[in-house]
């Protein structure tokens, strides 16, 4: 880790607060519903980032905060009574109601923590009720996942039978192909978290074996330690390194031998590189920049460079946690330079003066840069496709090569015919 | 407090940064959290734009708040103003700035910059999106023009005789993110320019400073989105006495109309006005035979109050359907749209809420939906076609092609949009024909396979006939049979008007019979 360069920035951002990861939590689990309580403002943001209006009815919602809520706080939270009430009676399938602070709820200071207490009592045995902040004064884009398994947590029953956990939202088919490998290697009690069904927690204690699959969940996995769950360390599993290593940490910790692990996902390995292979021909070589987002970015670089060829100019995230990292980090190639936080303006004025093949950054500043002459990649599309393991290894790194090649086939100047 | 699921306007301060971003040379400080920053894409993304919108968020965070805010709101400005150098400086604060009141308009205009400032204030828990850029747009124009005001006789409008000159005119209301402004701006142009009328200013759309402060060099304001608008004209007129227009040019009806009345304020006499009704083909595809099947069709008109009231009177006037609903998301327009629904004889939805919305569209049984985004969804779910005709929008309503909503050009592309959704004219005689045909396969007409598709709300699906008896009405099987013979895109109305007439006779079983007797009685 000592030769990595640290940063830190401050200034403008230019990034999603926590609210955005309702977009992929309310599907992960559709027995529950996410209702904001912000302004104007934080349904705009969930609809927009949600690419505009995919659902006609969805499992979100805002309670907009209004000038006579902001008045009182005791109108206020008898009005929220009133849209809860409202809400429950319009979708009586809804299991679980997570109540989304954000910047407004915050700053006012309304405590959901007491009504979703006190819903709780009102609606016992039919919704349950938690509260967490996605609000963009405390969490950045992926950060809001995190909160809301956080607030889970204390729902969660002990239990002392051994299992291995996965935690952290992955595509569904992703998640049945990594459950296939662990059965294979001969652990039977596997769960996930979130699971499918908000009401379907695993229950965890001392004998639960956390396998992270998302990088940006610090104060869950405080928590779940503080449960007496064991954290296992491991890199993550973007890529057939960060896969492999991820598979075998967890392997090791059930007391699985090297040996046989290998059995299992070599032929998993000889194909993903097979697949890798035409991606890494457009990739080698190539100059990255990562603008921070979604905080994979480390582990994207690693992936990038370590099985792509990549050369990284400059690895952006919003937050660093460097317990959390380690593994990550000691797998970047040395000189590698994180930057944590932003300033926006002057790391736009580094992605252009440092001459990059490839920008990896949100959607405001996309086409900008294109307009520009530079390629870019959206950060929100890795939190949206399955991307997870080693047979996703080529999908991930096609996620990059196809700008790339898009690149390549408009500015050719001859027409190749065939 | 009001559940929303999904929100026809952001909030106001995207209304400023629509103006922002729509002219030249403008900055705007917004103190706001990081998470706000998501704006840019609208931009980005919905238009394309090659630019990042001319903002800089200030992007506090909690642990800000214990300290300084104010002193975050001012390194923010200071950077702004030295790196952009803007001519005009717009500074303003979101809704959860709003809250904790560091006055980011005072802050910066103590700062000792010699450009202008505007402090825009625009209160995030009572307004919107429209409201916050008509207010931008005043309180920019309102800034710059000032120090004209006392000393500016009041303009007249036939002074362009005297001048020598061709008259002048200003065109008011077009910004990014609203519906075609690019391409409607270029058409009215196109049509004055041919009448002997100069533009003198656009804007905000393409605008600068200096520009704005040219906008007493015209004769009159032609007014083109009273949304945005209408405030700016007003403020020109009382103070500087420009006259603008009311009358809103889409529509060959209402481009005429429009013609004549700057011609009326301009004191510019009107030679070609016969010539005018053939300059769009709207109507002459409206008048052909083909269009013969148009006449009577049931269509529902929900959008801003610019768009919905114009689309009322094509629809009604130019294309010969009849309007079954017509509402707003505009309350600002409320008041204009509840007139333009009484002369067709029905009842205004001025309502935020698209569930309000679906359900006022289910009931109307509309065979056309003409509305935003949101009723493109809902209609699809219906399965009754659709076409968009105001904001807010997809990037697919940002076309490539020059598709103007207003002036001839814009008539023209109307007749299509509006029109191609629905089934030709033969085309319908056919599908009637040919519907008991084994191959044939109901609701999967040639061009309309993606919005006729079947879904389980569908209105018009065969699914509600048989599980859906009304107060223990039954449907015998020659009235479900006779039901199926009724065109697929009529037959909830049908079905709806059949059991009410039921009811109303007191009919416990529907028969075929039963079926025509309803028919003739409703008709």
């Amino acid at each position: 880790m000592s030769k990595i360069e640290f940063n830190k920035e401050a200034g403008p951002r230019e990034v999603f607060c926590g609210l955005t990861s309702i977009v992929w939590l309310h599907r992960r689990m559709p027995d529950a519903f996410f209702l904001v309580v912000g302004s104007r403002t934080c349904a705009h943001l969930i609809q927009s980032a949600a690419g505009v209006m995919i659902f006609a009815e969805p499992r979100f919602g805002t309670a907009i905060l209004e000038e006579k809520d902001l008045a009182g706080l005791a109108d206020a939270h008898e009005e929220l009574d009133r849209v809860v009430n409202d809400l429950i009676a319009r979708r009586p399938e809804i299991k679980t109601l997570f109540l989304v602070g954000s910047c407004p709820s915050e700053v006012i200071k309304l405590d959901l923590a007491t009504v979703a207490e006190k819903l709780n009592k009102r609606f016992s045995g039919q919704v349950r009720f938690v509260n967490y902040s996605g609000s963009g004064i405390e969490t950045t884009f992926t950060q809001g996942e995190d909160g809301a398994l956080k607030a889970l947590i204390p729902l969660m029953e002990s239990s002392n039978e051994e299992k291995l956990l996965l935690v952290g939202t992955l595509a569904n088919n992703v998640e049945d192909r990594f459950k296939k490998i662990f059965r294979n290697l001969g652990i039977s009690n596997i769960e996930s978290f979130p699971p499918r069904q908000s009401t379907e927690l695993p229950k965890i204690g001392k004998n639960t074996k956390v396998l992270l699959t998302q990088p940006y969940l610090s104060d869950t996995v405080r928590d779940l330690k503080h449960r007496g769950c064991e954290i296992i360390s491991a890199p993550f599993p973007l890529g057939i390194e960060g896969s492999t290593k991820w598979v075998l940490a967890a392997a090791k910790s059930f007391k699985i031998s090297e040996l046989k692990v290998h059995e299992i996902i070599s032929p998993l390995i000889n194909r993903a590189k097979l697949a890798l292979e035409s991606h890494k021909e457009i990739l080698k070589g190539k100059r990255l920049f990562l603008l921070p987002e979604s905080q994979l970015e480390i582990s994207l670089a690693r992936f990038l460079h370590n099985e792509c060829e990549m050369d990284l100019i400059e690895v952006g995230t919003p937050y660093l946690n460097k317990d959390l990292m380690r593994e990550e980090i000691n797998l970047l190639p040395d000189n590698t330079k994180i930057v944590e936080g932003q300033h926006v303006e002057k790391q736009l004025d580094r992605v252009r003066g440092s001459n990059p093949d490839l920008v990896v950054c949100g959607m405001g500043l996309a086409n900008p840069l294109e307009a520009e002459g530079i390629s870019t990649k959206w950060s929100i599309e890795m939190v949206f496709s399955p991307i997870h393991g080693i047979d996703q290894a080529a999908d991930l790194a096609g996620l990059f090569s196809k700008p790339l090649r898009r690149n390549q086939i408009l500015t050719s100047k001859t027409l190749v015919t065939h | 407090m009001e559940l929303t699921l999904w929100t026809y306007e952001g909030p106001p301060h995207v209304g400023a940064m629509r103006i922002a971003s729509s002219m030249k040379d403008i900055h705007y400080v917004l103190h706001a959290p990081q998470g706000d920053t998501y704006a840019d894409l609208l931009f980005t993304m919905i238009e394309r734009r090659g630019q990042r919108p001319p903002v800089t968020y200030t992007t506090f965070q909690a642990r800000d708040l214990g300290g300084d805010t104010a002193e975050l709101v001012k390194k923010n400005i200071k950077e702004a103003v030295e790196r952009f150098k803007p001519k005009t400086l717009l500074v303003g604060e979101s809704c959860t700035a709003e809250l904790i009141q560091d006055q980011p308009g005072a802050l910066a205009k103590g700062m000792g910059f010699d450009m202008p400032i505007v402090n825009l204030e625009l209160p995030a828990y009572s307004k919107k999106e429209n409201w916050g850029a008509s207010e931008t747009f005043y309180q920019l124009t309102r800034t710059l023009l000032k120090d004209k005001v006392s000393s500016s006789e009041k303009i007249n409008p036939l002074r362009w005789k005297e001048l020598g000159r061709r008259p002048k005119v200003n065109i008011l209301g077009p910004s990014l993110l609203g519906f075609r402004c690019r391409d409607d701006v270029i058409e009215i142009q196109r049509i004055l320019s041919e009448q002997g009328i100069d533009t003198n200013v656009v804007a905000p759309l393409g605008a600068s400073s200096d520009d704005l402060q040219r906008l007493i060099d015209a004769e009159i304001n032609i007014c083109l989105y009273k949304e945005i608008g209408e405030a700016t004209c007003e403020w020109l007129k009382r103070n500087f006495g420009m006259e603008y227009t009311n009358t809103i040019p889409i529509g060959i009806k209402n481009t005429i109309e429009f013609i004549s009345e700057v011609h009326k304020k301009l004191d510019l006499p009107l030679t070609n006005k016969e010539e005018l009704e053939n300059k769009s083909k709207l109507p002459w595809y409206s008048k052909s035979v083909d269009s013969n099947y148009l006449t009577g069709k049931r269509v529902f008109i929900f959008g801003d109050g610019t768009h919905a009231i114009a689309a009322a009177k094509i629809a009604k006037e130019e294309l010969g359907f009849e309007v079954v609903g017509l509402g707003t998301y505009s309350r600002e327009m409320a008041r204009q749209v509840r007139a333009t629904a009484k002369e067709l004889s029905i009842e205004a939805l001025i309502t935020n809420n698209y569930l309000e919305v679906e359900d006022a569209m289910k009931k109307a049984a509309p065979e056309l939906v003409l509305g935003t985004q949101m009723e493109r969804h809902s209609a699809k779910r219906l399965g009754i076609p659709c076409s968009v005709i105001s904001t807010p929008m997809h990037v697919q309503d940002v076309p490539a092609r020059y598709s103007p909503q207003m002036g001839w050009e814009g008539a023209n592309v109307i007749f299509d949009d509006w029109v191609h959704p629905l089934m030709m004219g033969l085309e319908e005689h056919l599908i009637d024909m040919f519907k008991h045909d084994f191959e044939f396969v109901d609701g999967h007409q040639s061009h309309l396979g993606h919005t006729a598709a079947k879904t389980k709300d569908s209105i018009n699906s065969d699914e509600k006939i048989d599980n859906n008896p009304k107060e223990g009405i039954i449907w015998t099987e020659s009235g479900r049979a006779e039901l199926t013979k009724v065109p697929f895109f009529v037959r909830g109305k049908v079905k709806t008007n059949t059991e009410k007439y039921a009811i109303l006779r007191g009919i416990p079983e529907i028969s075929d019979e039963t079926l025509y007797d309803a028919k003739a009685y409703f008709s």
